[in-house]
């Protein structure tokens, strides 16, 4: 920690990167409404980094201290090389998790997953019913992962299994549980949308009405007070209908760090929203000065940054003013209090966007699925009314 | 459940145990969590193995920190949390 940039400024952080997320490709054959990829993915497919630069990305990693590996997308299993990748991550130290949708998962593959020494696999599901599942993911892909859970089930995995939460899916909660359950699941991970990415895009489509999160949490609770410890569930409560902010990934530059398809490094999924931050990338610097010393990850880290009201908020310590990502993508200030938070001067669009989400007229219109097509539209300004809406970025 | 002197216990399944050298410390890693283990937990869950009864764990531990007073409580205590949180599971 004691590296320098030019010999002036020092790190201003003894916080080290335990879990690293390899955001290895954004090729998806899946196109749900919810991703919470960057809208502008398109132009990410074509500078992917090759298998060297993930294993030298593997290695610095380790080196910082990161134990926990997530590879992840886009799909990951679309590469060729993850065998490899995940081969390199267990000769290291690394337990590594692979975050799949199940498209491009065969028995050839999951044995040398197996082989290469991946310690779990975590399944996307959408649904107990086939017509939601193909309805969200804009694919025939139900049956596919009835199989793939079976496979991982098979192979000794702990099986843990994601379910991102919108109002196609929400009342079926007690169906869903009982389906995971059915498979032998370890985990099941209840999230409810956060909106970022195509989520945000689609934001009016996908928002429950709070009853239904209530319901929801209502029935989740009933079902761990019979089913016990066995199957472990995780409800990711959806912060909007909160009224205090989520510890965004446990404080910016805190725990986690994110290598995208095309090597940036970052310290969550969405913080490119973010203007006139410049973030490292592997091709041009080791992991440990972007860690330690770029502008980027040391910009929102503390509490020197932060503006009133939560600069003397004697709250701050618990959420440290919520997410950067969402303070600027609703009130275009990134150094705001997140606008969940009731005692932020911005909650209304908060309650507006509540509102909005109930507006027949609003919801009747089209998904924008997550397609490379519609990427590009997006890219070329084409459904700027729409995103106008939600981007407030002056 | 009571801890008895003949009980073996290992890392569960879906766990693993190991030093972090980063970190200065022993950790356990699972789906989604990971947590770092203070320096007696660590030596604790270290002697785990699958093989060593709780009371061969007890008398190594014993004779490596001689000066610890009520050491076999702690460790009865530490197996306690371990199993608590499924760290570990009881083999005979």
């Amino acid at each position: 920690m004691d590296d320098k940039n030019n010999g002036v400024s020092a790190s201003t952080t003894s916080t080290q990167p335990l879990w690293l997320l390899a955001e290895i490709t954004y090729q998806c054959p899946l196109q749900c409404a919810f991703c919470y990829n960057p809208t502008d993915f398109d132009k990410h497919t074509q500078n992917e980094l090759d298998t060297d630069s993930w294993i030298k990305v593997l290695r610095e990693a380790r080196d910082l201290g990161a134990a926990q590996l997530g590879i992840s997308g886009g799909e990951p299993l679309l590469r060729k090389d993850i065998e490899e990748i995940v081969t390199e991550a267990s000769s290291l130290g690394y337990y590594s998790n692979l975050i799949t949708s199940g498209a491009g998962m065969n028995e050839k593959r999951i044995d040398a997953l197996k082989d290469g020494g991946l310690d779990h696999i975590q399944l996307s599901m959408h649904d107990i019913t086939e017509e939601i599942n193909n309805f969200i993911t804009n694919t025939k892909t139900f049956k596919l992962k009835q199989k793939v859970a079976a496979m991982i089930k098979d192979r000794g995995y702990p099986m843990v299994l994601n379910v991102v939460m919108h109002r196609y899916n929400i009342d079926h909660i007690q169906e869903i549980l009982e389906m995971a359950e059915g498979l032998g699941a370890d985990y099941i991970e209840l999230a409810n949308t956060q909106y970022y990415g195509w989520s945000l895009v689609n934001r009016d489509q996908l928002m429950p009405k709070k009853e239904q999160v209530e319901n929801a949490l209502k029935v989740t609770n009933k079902f761990r007070e019979r089913a016990g410890n066995k199957m472990k569930i995780f409800f990711v409560v959806p912060d909007y209908f909160d009224d205090r902010p989520k510890k965004c990934m446990n404080g910016w530059g805190e725990v986690f760090m994110i290598v995208t398809a095309n090597g940036d490094v970052l310290p969550c999924h969405s913080a490119r929203v973010i203007p006139n931050l410049e973030f490292p990338n592997v091709k041009d610097s080791p992991l440990k000065g972007a860690w330690y010393d770029s502008p980027a990850f040391n910009k929102f880290r503390g509490d020197d940054w932060m503006q009133e009201p939560c600069r003397s908020c004697s709250e701050k310590e618990n959420d440290l003013g919520g997410c950067r990502c969402q303070a600027l993508l609703l009130t275009g200030n990134a150094e705001g209090a997140d606008p969940v938070c009731s005692k932020s001067p911005d909650r209304h669009i908060i309650d507006k966007a509540i509102k909005d989400s109930q507006n027949p007229g609003v919801e009747a219109k089209p998904i924008i699925f997550r397609t490379n097509a519609n990427s590009k539209k997006i890219e070329n300004g084409d459904e700027k009314d729409r995103l106008a809406k939600f981007h407030a970025t002056p | 459940m009571t801890i008895e002197a003949k009980d073996i216990y290992k890392i569960a399944a879906h766990h693993r145990f190991q030093w972090e050298k980063a970190q200065d410390c022993y950790v356990i890693l699972f789906p989604e969590g990971m947590v770092k283990l203070n320096g007696s937990a660590g030596e604790v869950l270290n002697l785990v193995n699958g093989e060593s009864t709780v009371e061969l764990i007890t008398e190594t531990l014993s004779k490596k920190f001689i000066d610890a007073p009520n050491i076999s409580k702690d460790i009865i205590g530490m197996i306690e949390l371990a199993l608590d949180k499924a760290w570990i599971e009881k083999i005979n």
